[in-house]
């Protein structure tokens, strides 16, 4: 088998056992957080809006996407006008103009959000869908991609993902254009916990 | 076949194309220099970066186990090809069993490397690359030319003829947002209609079994979560220990790629969607072999960035096709001769030896000094190419008689002062092709060395 063949060839040929390093705690001002947050987030093409209460959620849903005539959302706040749950094959989600959902935990760094499957609601939704929102609370920001690790668990879900902006490319002659395979926009709604 | 400093000069002989090829490349070194500026600990992430890449590489085996462990656990089929061709039977093994016909894949130059699109279009399975370079260059009929940017090597009037050609855009259109936005529409239609994704992997987590695949565009996702069966091709070396290292490794890669942060999206896929199918393939191809290999083990490290190309100077004034390998660039020059010392002895000249690719590296390997070492070999084994050795034999001579040594010198300071071009620069001196004889100093050290302190 295959399998045997490459585990032995491995044992035959690898170097003396080396230490695995650890990695030390690289951290800056806390204060630094919410700035930086979202310095990365505009850098990277999306925007952020802060809001104070879940009440008013809606109200930026319909502000954010005025053109929107299918919105889906993994949010209580947030209706939307598809029903997640009884979407079966993912397909059926092309025609979404916006969709909406909840991230875990916010990297100041890079402007990273985590967000697992049970936060999008559907995993091909914060890609299918033309435009995005992620709903963040504040408190969840931390400062670089070490801190974010450890806080979340990769495989909590069987999908998990960082996402730092609106889809893009610069394949031709390395002009950036926003909107490749992915959303066309992402807006980050900074919404404190209430909790 | 053709050498690299042949395709090189053929590259080299459209000046405006060279030039421009050459600033692109720079450009995104120089968004690197800027993203790395901003992280104080840099240098220490890429010495963990490769230390930990080394404590992986001296226990493979065991980490390759564990993570085979844990991802069937996971409900996930993992299957271990030894070469390009059982690479490309158990792909296609998969396909058959779910009588797939479409298939789109997410950029992977692992499946480059084995051939897999030729291998799965000659059995009548229609493959789609869906990152947008990948995309041009599979329009176009041609290898990728960079590993991140595989279409760097075109330009945009190019590519808009390509597309009038094959997605009907307007003739003569060349904005590059009026182009990526037909080949989203165009792909969109492809995806929707895929029966399975295969996509490459950027990191593969022992402890937890899972995979993660970076991407910009989206691509690899949209493929993954809309078909129901989704396929991971990944080499042995892209094991990681555990979750927390990826915190270093996703901190380094972007950042040395295009000058991001990090990437748009950063996947990590552990379990199949509710009713699909996930499999991961891991292949050696030559990998365990390179493992054994002491001087140049450390190749293995890489994480496919591109920053070292983007740096070389050589890389940016020949283009990636001049190489003929997947992987061209410093890195694929330090990988080919493990291949094949005779088909690549010609590319560890491919070097000025000048070190950038070694400083810019974010897993800290040592490739000019492999390129180096290569060289030694490639001459030990006879494989060096023919003028080299005509020259080294020449140079063998002179140096070893010191008179001669010093007669040739002063004739050639007169020589280069005094003869016309054409006697200078002809077929005899292969040096002063695509090079310039340096300004000859009136004396030679040894000369000066006589008349200014030995008298003292
Ligand atoms: S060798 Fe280093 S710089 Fe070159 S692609 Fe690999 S990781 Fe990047």
């Amino acid at each position: 088998m295959s399998k045997d063949e490459i585990i032995a060839a491995i044992r035959k040929n690898k170097p003396a056992e080396t230490a695995l390093p650890s990695i030390p705690a690289f951290t800056y001002a806390q204060g630094e957080l919410l700035p930086t947050f979202i310095t990365m987030v505009e850098a990277g093409g999306g925007r952020v809006i802060e809001a104070s209460s879940p009440d008013e959620l809606p109200a930026l849903a319909s502000t954010l996407f005025p053109d929107a005539e299918i919105i889906a959302s993994s949010l209580p706040e947030i209706k939307g006008n598809v029903r997640l749950s009884d979407i079966g094959q993912p397909q059926k989600l092309e025609p979404v103009d916006a969709a909406v959902i909840r991230g875990q935990l916010g990297v100041a760094e890079n402007g990273a959000i985590w967000a697992s499957e049970a936060d999008c609601g559907h995993r091909v939704l914060p890609f299918i869908t033309q435009h995005l929102a992620i709903v963040l609370a504040p408190e969840d920001l931390v400062c670089n991609m070490h801190e974010a690790y450890s806080r979340i668990q990769v495989n909590a879900t069987g999908f998990g993902l960082f996402i730092a902006g609106p889809s893009k490319t610069a394949d031709i002659e390395q002009s950036l254009v926003i909107g490749a395979q992915g959303a066309r926009s992402l807006a980050v709604i900074l919404l404190p916990r209430t909790d | 076949m053709k050498q690299h400093a042949d395709k090189a000069a053929d590259f080299l002989r459209n000046e405006a194309r060279a030039d421009w090829h050459d600033e692109a490349l720079w450009f995104v070194r120089a968004k690197r220099d800027k993203a790395t500026h901003g992280v104080p600990e840099w240098e220490t992430l890429r010495e963990l970066a490769s230390g930990i890449k080394e404590h992986t590489l001296s226990n493979l085996d065991g980490y390759l186990e564990q993570f085979e462990a844990n991802a069937r656990q996971n409900g996930v089929y993992v299957h271990w090809a030894s070469n390009a061709a059982e690479h490309n039977s158990i792909v296609h093994g998969i396909l058959i069993a779910h009588e797939v016909k479409r298939l789109v894949k997410s950029k992977s130059m692992l499946t480059e490397e084995c051939g897999l699109n030729e291998y799965l279009a000659e059995h009548g399975i229609e493959v789609v690359d869906t990152d947008l370079g990948e995309r041009i260059i599979q329009l176009k009929g041609e290898p990728p030319s960079h590993i991140v940017m595989p279409a760097i090597h075109l330009k945009k009037e190019e590519v808009g003829e390509l597309f009038h050609e094959k997605l009907q855009t307007e003739q003569g259109a060349s904005d590059p947002k009026y182009l990526t936005e037909a080949a989203r529409q165009h792909l969109r239609k492809k995806f929707l209609a895929a029966q399975a994704a295969l996509t490459g992997v950027n990191f593969a987590i022992a402890q937890t079994g899972g995979v993660v695949v970076c991407t910009n565009e989206g691509n690899a996702d949209m493929g993954v979560h809309l078909a129901p069966l989704q396929i991971h091709s990944m080499g042995i070396e892209k094991v990681i220990p555990r979750a927390e290292h990826l915190g270093v490794f996703t901190r380094l890669l972007a950042r040395s790629a295009t000058g991001q942060p990090i990437t748009i999206y950063t996947s990590h896929y552990h379990r199949p969607k509710a009713g699909g199918e996930m499999h991961i393939v891991i292949v050696d191809n030559g990998r365990s072999a390179q493992l054994g290999r002491q001087g140049y083990r450390n190749a293995l490290k890489c994480i496919r960035c591109g920053a070292c190309m983007n740096t070389c100077p050589i890389y940016r004034r020949s283009g990636g096709h001049s190489y003929g390998y997947t992987i061209p660039g410093p890195i694929g020059s330090i990988l080919t001769p493990g291949i094949s010392l005779e088909r690549y002895s010609n590319l560890p000249f491919a070097s000025t030896l000048c070190g950038s690719c070694s400083d810019v590296c974010p897993v800290k390997i040592n490739i000019h000094e492999q390129l180096y070492n290569w060289r030694q070999d490639i001459a030990k084994a006879g494989h060096l190419p023919v003028a080299k050795k005509q020259g080294m034999r020449w140079a063998g001579l002179v140096l070893a008689r010191p008179k001669w040594y010093g007669a040739f010198g002063k004739l050639a300071r007169w020589a280069i002062r005094r003869l016309p071009r054409f006697m200078l620069y002809n077929s005899l001196n292969l040096w002063g092709k695509g090079r310039d004889l340096p300004e000859p100093p009136e004396q030679s050290f040894k000369e000066w060395y006589h008349k200014n302190r030995i008298k003292k």
